[in-house]
């Protein structure tokens, strides 16, 4: 009995200790020891992601032992971004991350990351050119106050996906995709399809509603829309504008699709659940991030199309996805690595390859002249669709307190479309929130 | 001034029972009693994203919420879920316990399991599942409305629909649960009672009425906290369906703390909304405090 | 005749209910193991596969989820065994002073259930420097009231003389406990295990916001990271395949030791 008690207690301090092992395995890591690096990174689309995240991350460590990094995958971006946070708050920070480009000025204001200003004069002439060789409509999400905060990585933009096959099906020219709001109000109600149990068998247009998409979608209807091409928010982050007239009319449109013209399924339509409907035929057009062609090419069992969002004022798209940043509470060396890591990342024949891998938008000149990205293009002739439209795309929603400032935005949009509130309402509450949560900041 | 005269065998007692009481209050001071504290502190301060020390703000987290349209349309679907889960949950529970208390019938283990599997699956688990049964048009439920001819609800993104679908989920669940007291209750029944009962030829539902259900009392009401409490504590299910959409329409307070403290990262209110929830833990527990007659200290 | 025609009815309606409770069960294993359609049937009529099962677990490191999950339930219930023997036996046998107190700060945490704590809590593993351990996944656990109690009621039912005769015998507390205690307490032990194995298998708020990393998450955070990833897009037969590689173990556990499982429930809640 005695033994057997003293056999269980051992094995159950060895548990524990095992628990503290696998614990915080930083606090351990001595001088002799190389370093190792944390880097959390979500995933946002479809198609195995993780593993090119892996295979970058392999190369380097295969190269520098002495700076290896950890890839952590975080889920998608609103939960990395959750994780970040909560890694801050715990102040264990992870050496480097990908975040949403728009998180930039929380994540500066509350000095969670380093500026790269410094990294970047250091490495001189070569520096400059490196930055300077990023396409500018990305490189522009990257600044706050004159600091360069982030890098770009997987930026997309948001293009349309639309069912060839459907539109010969209705008489439409599959050539012709909509242009203006006009046009895609008309294709997407005659390319709806009514059973003939009175159920509907095929939805014209699919736009997601559901909260962390919904403020995308509207960023591209507002700039379309807006008198001279505003966008929802000012260049210093700190004033939002939402209820103008404008705004109202692009959210009465997007509401009439729904529940005017009844071609597009009616409640919360989800982000995710958009590519498994158009590639099952139930829906005819979607609005999807470029980051999902991988996926939709390899999947679809039609012939299928992209092309840029109808405009209406002008044609215009939003940016989106994810930059790298470093962390600032980390030693100096260990900002040095995780910047080097960032440029190995990043060089043009990774850069080109992560694009051609994922669908995601090629981030550097460079990369557009190597001959295996040209190839790509002349293989998926719909990939070029994102790369043009970047010239006439603009950011995303970006300010102060952004995560709350989405979902303002976006339960502003959902009780727009559920009915609840006329758009002009929705929006109008939803500024006055804004204004009274940005207040802090000017 | 004098002391009481203890003598050193209870000394020696109370030396002993606190040596031995020690590693378990430890964890349970620093992870119940101390939080409470430090909700209740941190709820006159301001601290937020950005903030390194809260600020002593008095009383102004209170009548933010107090004022604010979100929180009580919050309170409002808390209170509805709670209705819509804990009724339909105890009137199952306690049908299928009547159902499955009859041991001489056969193959009613196989009842009890069916009812019953539902408690040890993750909600995490059940939620992923009853997010495709709901999903519009292609999910289960949707396909058994158009084949009745109905026309789709797509129940997840309609603001009307959104509570009573997460409740039928729970109540899928919960009642399984609460079935299990119930049984255990009928189960100390006195059998005596019924067969005078029989003889006196009492109709089922007069023997019910009369005879099971106020013998159940304590039974029940112990069921009716342990639901209460549970439709309250559980979130889970609104991290995967619908992260509180249409416009907060499924979101329910404790989804609120999680989202005002690891969102937005407003931890004072956050705190100031973990009071609210610890009140209204408080009152519910009187009801249980009642019913316990004590037991808990010298049975 | 009418007692059969009862009969009949009371069967036919049990079944019905019976079977639209196992639905999600049947429809999520069934198309865990068949292959991708499009439209939701109980009874998927595509081809069976192991590709969904072997896909998912090539993607989601849920081998490693296996290990954490396993590791914290084990060990949470481990210390918990000590904590709890040791207050109970206080509980059950020793007059002191300050009984109240003790009493009232563990009817504090049955009343108060856990999950609602999770932002002072996370602010106390912040504090301790512990956020992303397995370690902060357990602490607010190792404490429990539930437990304490239920052993408690169980230790007051060991005869005093039993005791008595130990310490004649010439037994310490400790070894009163060991050899009389412990081991007439076997039921209530497995009782608390399964109930304590079962929630912290199940638990996920609180494992989700502490923890990051692949080398601390369990298996429900792991599923929900999937199940919300981008990935899971069109491909419910994977989310069904990975919801069913974290359920299986403790569905199967209880179909097992269904009778020990309902009776630890029922003991667990405070009659």
């Amino acid at each position: 009995m005695r033994k057997k008690l003293l056999a269980s207690m051992f094995l159950l301090c060895l548990a524990v200790s095992s628990v503290f092992a696998n614990g915080s395995s930083e606090a351990t890591s001595a001088k002799n020891k190389p370093m190792e690096l944390t880097f959390f990174f979500p995933v946002n689309v479809g198609g195995a992601v993780t593993k090119y995240v892996d295979k970058i991350c392999n190369d380097w460590n295969a190269e520098h032992p002495e700076a290896t990094v950890k890839p952590v995958y975080t889920g998608n971006y609103d939960d990395t971004v959750v994780k970040i946070q909560s890694s801050i708050q715990g102040k264990n920070p992870p050496d480097l991350f990908i975040s949403l480009a728009t998180q930039r000025f929380s994540m500066y204001v509350q000095d969670a990351v380093v500026p790269l200003d410094d990294f970047i004069a250091a490495d001189g002439a070569e520096g400059k050119a490196y930055i300077d060789d990023f396409l500018s409509g990305f490189m522009e999400d990257s600044y706050v106050d004159g600091h360069i905060i982030s890098i770009p990585f997987q930026r997309s933009t948001e293009i349309m996906f639309y069912n060839k096959d459907a539109f010969r099906e209705v008489g439409l020219d599959p050539e012709q995709p909509p242009k203006s709001w006009a046009e895609l109000a008309d294709y997407a109600q005659k390319l709806t399809k009514v059973g003939a149990d009175g159920n509907v068998e095929r939805y014209g247009v699919g736009i997601a509603l559901n909260s962390g998409s919904a403020q995308w979608q509207f960023t591209g209807f507002c700039l379309q829309n807006s008198k001279n091409g505003e966008n929802l928010m000012s260049d210093d982050g700190k004033s939002i504008y939402f209820d103008t007239p404008e705004n109202v009319e692009a959210l009465q449109f997007w509401c009439d699709l729904q529940n005017k013209y009844k071609c597009m399924q009616p409640g919360i339509v989800q982000w995710t659940d958009l590519p498994g409907q158009f590639l099952s035929g139930k829906v005819a057009m979607i609005y999807h991030t470029t980051g999902n062609l991988g996926n939709i090419s390899k999947n679809a069992s039609f012939d299928f199309g992209t092309c840029f969002l109808p405009g209406n004022k002008r044609m215009a798209a939003p940016t989106g996805g994810g930059n790298f940043y470093i962390s600032k509470g980390i030693s100096k060396e260990r900002q040095q690595k995780a910047w080097e890591f960032i440029k190995f990342a990043t060089t043009a024949e990774r850069t080109a390859q992560w694009s051609i891998d994922t669908g995601y938008v090629v981030t550097r000149k460079s990369a557009l002249e190597l001959p295996q990205m040209k190839a790509y293009y002349e293989n998926l002739p719909q990939a070029k669709v994102a790369y043009e439209q970047i010239p006439i795309s603009k950011p995303e929603l970006t300010s102060y307190d952004s995560t709350k400032m989405w979902r303002i935005l976006n339960d502003a949009i959902q009780a727009a479309i559920t009915g609840e509130k006329t758009p002009a309402q929705a929006l109008k509450d939803a500024q006055k929130e804004a204004d009274d949560t940005l207040k802090k900041f000017k | 001034m004098f002391f009481k005269r203890t003598s050193r065998r209870q000394m020696n007692q109370t030396l002993l029972a606190w040596l031995l009481l020690a590693p378990t209050l430890f964890f349970m001071v620093l992870f119940t009693i101390w939080p409470i504290i430090r909700s209740v502190g941190l709820s006159f301060t301001a601290f937020e994203l950005g903030m390194r020390t809260p600020q002593f703000i008095g009383l102004e987290n209170y009548t933010y919420f107090a004022t604010n349209a979100l929180f009580w349309k919050i309170m409002r679907n808390t209170l509805y879920f709670s209705i819509l889960t804990v009724v339909p949950a105890f009137v199952l529970g306690l049908a299928f316990a009547m159902f499955v208390n009859k041991k001489y019938r056969r193959g009613i283990g196989l009842f009890r399991t069916s009812f019953f599997y539902p408690v040890v699956m993750p909600m995490i688990a059940i939620a992923s599942i009853w997010l495709f049964m709901y999903m519009p048009e292609t999910g289960m439920f949707d396909q058994l409305l158009m084949k009745c001819g109905g026309k789709p609800l797509g129940v997840l993104s309609n603001k009307k629909y959104v509570l009573p679908a997460m409740a039928a989920m729970y109540v899928w669940r919960e009642a399984g649960y609460l079935m299990i007291f119930f049984l255990s209750g009928l189960q100390n029944l006195d059998h005596e009672l019924f067969e005078a009962a029989l003889l006196d030829g009492a109709s089922p539902t007069r023997t019910f009425r009369s005879i099971t259900f106020p013998l159940l009392a304590p039974t029940t009401l112990f069921v009716s906290i342990t639901a209460l409490t549970d439709s309250l504590k559980l979130v889970d299910h609104i991290v995967i369906m619908t992260e509180g959409a249409p416009n907060n329409a499924s979101t329910l307070l404790l989804y609120y703390i999680y989202q005002q403290g690891f969102i937005f990262f407003d931890q004072a209110k956050a705190a100031t909304l973990t009071v609210v929830m610890l009140l209204i833990m408080l009152v519910i527990s009187m009801g249980q405090f009642l019913n316990s007659d004590k037991r808990i200290y010298y049975n | 005749m009418a007692r059969k025609k009862f009969h009949v009815a009371f069967y036919l309606l049990g079944g019905i209910v019976a079977f639209l409770w196992l639905v999600p069960l049947i429809w999520m294993v069934l198309t865990a193991f068949t292959k991708a359609s499009f439209v939701m049937q109980v009874f998927p009529h595509t081809g069976w596969t192991f590709g969904n099962i072997a896909y998912v677990w090539g993607q989601v490191p849920f081998g490693r989820y296996y290990l954490n999950t396993i590791t914290i339930v084990v060990c949470t219930y481990a210390i918990q065994f000590v904590t709890i023997t040791m207050a109970a036996y206080a509980l059950a046998t020793l007059h002191f002073k300050g009984e109240k107190l003790v009493f009232l700060i563990i009817f504090v945490q049955i009343i108060i259930p856990n999950d609602i704590l999770i932002i002072p809590n996370f602010m106390t593993i912040s504090d301790l420097g512990l956020t992303d351990t397995k370690l902060a996944i357990m602490l607010p656990f190792l404490g429990s009231a539930m437990g304490t109690f239920l052993l408690r009621q169980h230790f007051k039912t060991i005869p005093r003389a039993l005791t008595d005769a130990a310490i004649i015998d010439g037994c310490n507390t400790a070894q009163v406990i060991r050899h009389v205690f412990v081991p007439n307490a076997k039921t209530a032990y497995i009782s608390f295990a399964l109930v304590s194995v079962s929630y912290h298998w199940n638990n996920f708020l609180w494992p989700l916001v502490v923890t990051n990393s692949v080398e601390n998450r369990t298996l429900t955070v792991g599923l929900a990271l999937f199940a919300k990833s981008k990935e899971a897009v069109l491909q419910w037969t994977n989310v069904c395949a990975a919801t069913f590689i974290i359920s299986a173990p403790l569905v199967v556990l209880f179909l097992v030791f269904q009778r020990q499982f309902i009776e630890s429930f029922v003991s667990s809640g405070i009659k």
